[in-house]
């Protein structure tokens, strides 16, 4: 591996890397402009159209057998993503966040995670999730009102979707701090954290403080933001004048801009910078240069912002096609493959329907319940006096 | 809530174990025995280490706990607490020092939005064992953002609980039960009171950490305050008592969750309620007593709920805060107006 100073200092008068294909006059003045190039600095080790490309500074060697197990992640999360989809337009969820187009640089980075690292992932990090081991009904009850995530965070090494934009930047690193002062960091048994975000939340404090903190206490943690291009209607643009990985150096810290639909070169990435963390060499911040395929939330309405063919550019550089291409050219993966992963997706869409058709309200009990840990009088008294108008209604009903 | 241990030694055993304390050294006495009591026990501000705090609460807790038990921190409020979240979730029980009163506004994201709902939003599985200490309220002539009293925000906000010391007692052992409450605790500490002394015996059993105290026994009006206004409070029914008028004072203590038995006992007895508070009257702590005491002793007042509080205005430029701040003759007369009803 070479010196972090080539590929992530960039001289200052350097001409900026490019953050998109250049937008017309008109695109611009009207707020719509197509993004689809990543610029010279963009990691890429498998190209939109399956071919495998090599890297100076970043490779990877994967066996058949690994990526046969990338693509099948991504095909599953995003039948995940599509179900729960149509699960919000059939009524059952309130509202859905689809992760549609970004499931490479999610399944990239959440399979480069050792189990003893932690995650603290923004609400679209539904492919995160599933690589850490969280069944997908259990995002369910976020989106329909049921609870606010049923996990075990610990146990999971997975912290509860946080929906305040930036805040589990700095809780990530405050965790990152922690593992640091608990002395398990500084050789190929650390420990580090990931920590999740959007293009969007780069412009918040909270997401400046933590390469604050981040940097000062040279805490294991990788910031991976993951630069859709769209934050609601507000493209990247709206939020920096920079390529967000070359804010890094300004902390004092790697940037890496990876192509995010490239689910080999994010794995690569990312694993590279938790080895670095894990050995005290971190903060270390990657950009994952990807494409919100769908809305913002089931709520949003894209054709008022942005142009289609913008989409249909991102249409080729899909992530999981890629891989099906190479997988099929190298013959990593016959027919009989590719037709049992289309059965898995099915199983797993099927059991979420049902999961989700089926999942009863919370009683009326669950507004009160551990609002405290060494409890609260007052609120016990509320909660009986409400309890208690609750149980006068004929049947419990009210 | 366990009480903490008693007879913690401390690098400063005294040969008694009653001294005279100011407010000040009793919080610093505090915050050390917690320290030693638990490895985990980390303290996180600005300017907390080598300075001790620009109050010196902290004062020479990083030369004896070293920087990584004592964080001087950047200068961002916001990243102080959000980290701290993240310490506590990692199993650490970080005691934040917020500089000043008006300065924990950029934190406040972090405490209402993360510290206050974590442990509801994951029903228990993470629990957030974190102090925030707040040098609270005015009268030391500072400029502004360095007065203000903002409690009720956090009293107002479901998942944090609320406290302040009045004395030097207190304060040792209050600090301590916070450190070690497994609930968020805002703890303001009364600054201009800092320097006051009392008595504290540092092998004695403590009182509860979330219960009103009734400091004074009276019969003809009661009086309720907490923090800096305590001592106020005490001095106005010191002046009553010498022309014959008997007044009960109960220090607050907690703030939320609030312990009104004691208040409402006083007042079925004499039958008045005085709240006396330096923070602005409208949807204040106040506020609050005044909405419950009527409701719960509705038949025993003989005369409203009256409030002596700050004005519902900014904290004035320093030269008006006398004016501003609820002071023993503000307080006598809401009691005279009280006993005249």
């Amino acid at each position: 591996m070479s010196s972090p100073e080539q590929w992530t200092h960039p001289e200052p008068d350097a001409a900026p890397a490019a953050t998109a294909a250049k937008p017309t006059a008109e695109q611009v003045i009207a707020g719509l402009r197509a993004t689809d190039e990543g610029g010279a600095d963009l990691v890429q080790l498998l190209t939109p159209e399956g071919e495998r490309v090599t890297h100076p500074d970043f490779d990877i060697d994967i066996t058949p057998e690994e990526l046969r197990g990338l693509y099948r992640d991504m095909v599953l999360i995003r039948r995940v993503d599509r179900e729960a989809n149509a699960l919000q337009r059939k009524g059952q969820l309130g509202i859905w966040v689809p992760l549609l187009g970004q499931e490479a640089a999610q399944i990239g980075a959440g399979r480069a995670m050792r189990e003893t690292d932690m995650a603290f992932p923004s609400y679209r990090e539904h492919g995160i999730a599933w690589t850490r081991g969280i069944n997908p009904t259990e995002l369910l009850g976020i989106f329909r009102g049921t609870d606010q995530g049923t996990w075990d965070p610990m146990e999971k090494r997975f912290h509860p979707y946080t929906i305040v934009i930036g805040n589990q930047v700095l809780n990530a690193a405050g965790y990152a701090m922690g593992q640091k002062f608990d002395g398990k960091v500084g050789d190929d048994e650390g420990e580090a954290t990931m920590c999740f975000f959007g293009d969007g939340a780069t412009s918040q404090g909270d997401v400046h403080e933590g390469f604050v903190w981040a940097a000062v206490y040279d805490a294991p943690l990788v910031f991976f933001c993951q630069n859709n291009q769209w934050a609601i209607s507000e493209p990247t643009e709206r939020q920096s004048r920079l390529p967000l990985y070359q804010r890094a150096r300004g902390y004092g810290f790697p940037g890496i801009r990876v192509d995010g639909n490239d689910v080999l070169a994010t794995l690569a990435v990312t694993k590279w910078a938790l080895d670095e963390c894990r050995h005290g060499n971190g903060p270390i911040l990657i950009e994952a240069f990807t494409y919100r395929m769908d809305a913002h939330t089931t709520s949003d309405d894209p054709t008022r912002y942005r142009l289609s063919d913008e989409l249909e550019m991102w249409k080729l550089k899909d992530p999981i096609e890629r891989v099906k291409v190479y997988l099929v050219r190298q013959q990593w993966a016959d027919h009989e493959f590719f037709e049992g992963v289309e059965a898995d997706a099915d199983k797993l869409g099927e059991e979420l329907r049902e999961f989700c058709t089926n999942m009863p309200d919370p009683p009326a009990e669950r507004i009160f319940s551990n609002v405290y840990a060494e409890g609260n009088p007052n609120l016990d008294a509320q909660r009986d006096e409400f309890l208690d108008y609750v149980s006068g209604f004929a049947g419990g009903e009210h | 809530m366990a009480a903490p241990t008693m007879n913690r030694s401390t690098a400063e055993t005294p040969a008694t174990p009653v001294q005279t304390l100011t407010i000040s050294k009793a919080l610093n006495m505090g915050l050390r025995a917690a320290m030693e009591a638990n490895p985990k026990v980390i303290m996180m501000g600005e300017d907390i280490g080598k300075l001790g705090g620009v109050f010196r609460i902290t004062d020479g807790l990083q030369k004896d706990f070293g920087e990584q038990r004592v964080l001087d921190t950047p200068l961002a409020e916001s990243g102080i607490i959000g980290t701290a979240v993240g310490l506590a979730i990692r199993g650490y029980r970080p005691v934040c020092e917020i500089q000043f009163d008006g300065f924990i506004f950029p934190g406040f994201d972090q405490i209402v939005s993360q510290v206050a709902k974590l442990h509801y939003r994951t029903q228990g599985k993470i629990k957030m064992p974190i102090v925030i200490r707040v040098p609270f309220g005015g009268g030391i002539g500072a400029v502004e953002h360095h007065s203000e009293s903002p409690e009720s925000y956090f009293a107002h906000t479901a998942g944090l609980k609320v406290v302040s010391c009045s004395n030097p007692a207190d304060a040792y052992w209050m600090i301590q039960q916070a450190i070690d409450c497994d609930d968020p605790v805002l703890f303001f500490e009364p600054k201009r009171r800092y320097y006051e002394k009392g008595e504290v015996d540092t092998t004695a059993q403590p009182g509860k950490l979330f219960e009103s105290r009734v400091l004074r026994q009276g019969t003809d009006a009661t009086l309720v305050a907490y923090g800096p206004m305590v001592r106020t409070s005490i001095d106005a029914a010191n002046a009553a008592a010498e022309d014959g008028t008997s007044l009960e004072v109960i220090d607050l203590r907690t703030l939320s969750p609030l312990d009104l038995a004691p208040v409402f006992e006083s007042v079925r007895r004499t039958g008045r309620l005085v709240v006396v508070s330096e923070a602005p009257s409208e949807s204040s702590i106040a506020s609050e007593i005044a909405a419950k005491v009527q409701q719960e002793c509705f038949y025993s007042l003989q005369a409203p709920v009256l409030r002596v509080t700050g004005f519902d205005t900014p904290y004035p430029p320093s030269k008006l805060e006398e004016e501003f701040l609820p002071d023993l003759d503000r307080v006598l007369h809401a009691v005279d107006r009280s006993l005249a009803w």
